[in-house]
């Protein structure tokens, strides 16, 4: 039991399912399942460095009755594994949780190839799949347990590998498909995901010492999107700042930018990974800076937003 | 050895089957070729190998990872009775359950393919399923010799004997050609078997329009101890004079004196 109170906490939420369910079953690509292969020997399949074969073998299992958690490395599944997961996940119906790790720029100085910033904006483009980006360690349990419950495949983006994943205090469980509101406020609202919910919430802070008052969004499932959420944030507060540690294209601003498109109130403005490659060799922290994903480039950004 | 009157009666299931395959290349251009060189294997797998279940589906896995010959799948739902024949001259038509890779809206189908290259890591992942499911449940995928050129192929290739799924078969319907012309000129794959048992698999090498071997061939990977790939050389288009065994075969219209020819060799309908 002592091992089990150890586990990261993607482990500990499936242990606590495969416990349950005799169906439950890991399938992953030279990654260790740790504590669940103490647990479940039997159910953890580990397929080597095939990205392509590690989502086709899920789908399969799926298709027989089974419920199976993948672990990957995010660039890698997402692009690599892409047309596996919409042919096999996603058109035929069987429901693979996919659990992504080295989310955004994580990986940080192993390079560009490590990061995954394409990850989002790519899987929300296949029908019927779920993507989720939980903002804490809590919010992977809840996101993990929740995935077992819905019928299609999902994609948990999972930080922690760099990153800062404590739990954050006060956070709302994650439902899926819920915004979480963090902060009510009138003059904009704040929309992250993942990551950036972290850095949103201590700009928030910096914006009220000056009495600026924001509205936090946690919009931990990017697919499928809290509409009402949006709208709402458009019509009470007017602007909308984004932010995600993913490129500006296609993820969580541009699927915020076209709901507000679509109804004609209110203005949109992206903070993520700008449209390049990081090149630079530094660790994490100073490649979000550099990528003005750091509290002083999202403060910024909020200030020029509402010309504060 | 397989008796006489067994093969003979294949025989008869797969010349029907290739009757329906020149339904529709005879009403359209269509993967005529694939269909054709995979008959006698189809034949052999559909009416004496693969078990159904009360609602008349497959109780084994099957899964047409070469999707493109999805004619001859179809072909053998008309035998079981799911299609009638006349849909099939019908395929890819405007409010046809069948179009032109196995897809949900027809019946029977288990698996949707298209892509190239996905159903064998699918298969992998359903016999180890089974096995959790302790079933005694046999997995068969077809792939095509230029489907190999997938390097997907090879990653579930290396899973299958590491696991030990000796209920996955892998049938490799080996006609030497793909979409733009044989596959010695556009990327060679030869030697296939070899590969195949590079990757530790049970290998049997078979004439796959040799019914009496296709049967033997089956049954030995049916109850064989480790994951079989059955390596069939055949002929594209097999069975129409002057297209088999060309590149124009892959995917191709006959004309009404080509069908009529085909159809007089194929002999009387029973």
């Amino acid at each position: 039991m002592s091992s089990y109170m150890s586990a990261p906490p993607h482990l500990a939420a499936i242990m606590e399912l495969a416990r349950a369910d005799a169906n439950v079953v890991v399938v992953s690509q030279d990654f260790g399942a740790g504590q669940f292969t103490e647990a479940f020997p039997d159910r953890h399949f580990d397929v080597g460095i095939s990205e392509q074969n590690l989502v086709g073998v899920a789908a399969g299992l799926a298709h027989v009755g089974k419920l199976p958690f993948v672990l990957s490395m995010a660039p890698f599944v997402s692009m690599r594994g892409f047309e596996q997961i919409r042919d096999d996940c996603a058109y035929n119906r069987n429901s693979v949780k996919i659990i992504a790790l080295f989310t955004g720029l994580e990986a940080g100085p192993w390079g560009v190839t490590h990061h995954a910033m394409e990850d989002i904006a790519l899987l929300r483009t296949i029908p019927g799949m779920t993507v989720i980006v939980p903002a804490d360690s809590n919010q992977v349990g809840q996101a993990v347990l929740a995935s077992a419950a819905i019928d299609g495949p999902v994609y948990i983006r999972m930080a922690g590998f760099a990153a800062d994943m404590s739990p954050i205090e006060g956070m709302d469980a994650l439902r899926p498909g819920e915004a979480g509101v963090l902060r009510e406020g009138s003059r904009l609202t704040m929309i992250a995901t993942g990551t950036a919910v972290r850095t949103v919430l201590a700009v928030h802070e910096a914006l009220a010492r000056d009495g600026i008052s924001a509205r936090v969004l946690n919009m931990h499932t990017v697919k499928p999107i809290d509409r009402g959420a949006i709208v709402r944030a458009a019509e009470e507060t007017g602007r909308i700042l984004t932010v995600e540690e993913h490129t500006v294209i296609g993820g969580l601003g541009s699927a915020v930018a076209e709901v507000v498109a679509e109804i004609g109130v209110g203005r949109v403005r992206r903070v993520g990974i700008p449209d390049r490659f990081c090149t630079e060799i530094a660790p994490y922290r100073e490649l979000l800076s550099i990528c003005g994903l750091d509290t002083a480039g999202v403060e910024a950004a909020a200030r020029e937003l509402i010309g504060a | 050895m397989v008796d006489a009157t067994v093969v003979r009666e294949l025989e008869e299931r797969a010349a029907d089957l290739r009757r329906h395959i020149v339904s529709i290349a005879a009403a359209q251009r269509s993967h005529l070729g694939g269909s054709m060189s995979s008959a006698d294997l189809m034949a052999a797998l559909f009416f004496r190998f693969l078990r159904f279940d009360a609602k008349g589906n497959t109780y084994d896995h099957f899964l047409l990872s070469k999707g493109h010959a999805v004619h001859v799948f179809h072909a053998c739902m008309v035998e079981l009775e799911q299609i009638a024949a006349s849909e099939l001259p019908l395929s890819g038509t405007s409010g046809s359950r069948l179009g032109g890779h196995p897809t949900f809206r027809a019946p029977g189908v288990e698996f949707a393919t298209g892509s190239l290259g996905h159903a064998l890591s699918v298969g992998v992942g359903i016999a180890m399923g089974e096995r959790l499911n302790k079933s005694d449940k046999r997995t068969v995928v077809i792939l095509g010799d230029g489907e190999l050129q997938e390097g997907s192929v090879w990653e579930a290739a290396f899973c299958a004997p590491h696991f030990g799924l000796q209920n996955l078969i892998a049938i490799v319907d080996a006609n030497e050609f793909q979409a733009s012309g044989s596959t010695a000129k556009i990327m060679q794959v030869e030697p296939i078997a070899e590969k195949w048992r590079a990757f530790r698999w049970n290998v049997i090498e078979i004439d796959g329009h040799d019914m009496g071997a296709v049967v033997d061939a089956l049954d030995s990977a049916w109850h064989a101890a480790n994951p079989t790939a059955i390596v069939a050389h055949t002929v594209k288009g097999k069975g129409v004079a002057g297209v088999e065994g060309t590149g124009r075969a892959h995917y191709t219209r006959l004309t009404a004196e080509e069908a009529e020819a085909t159809l007089a060799s194929l002999g009387a309908k029973r």
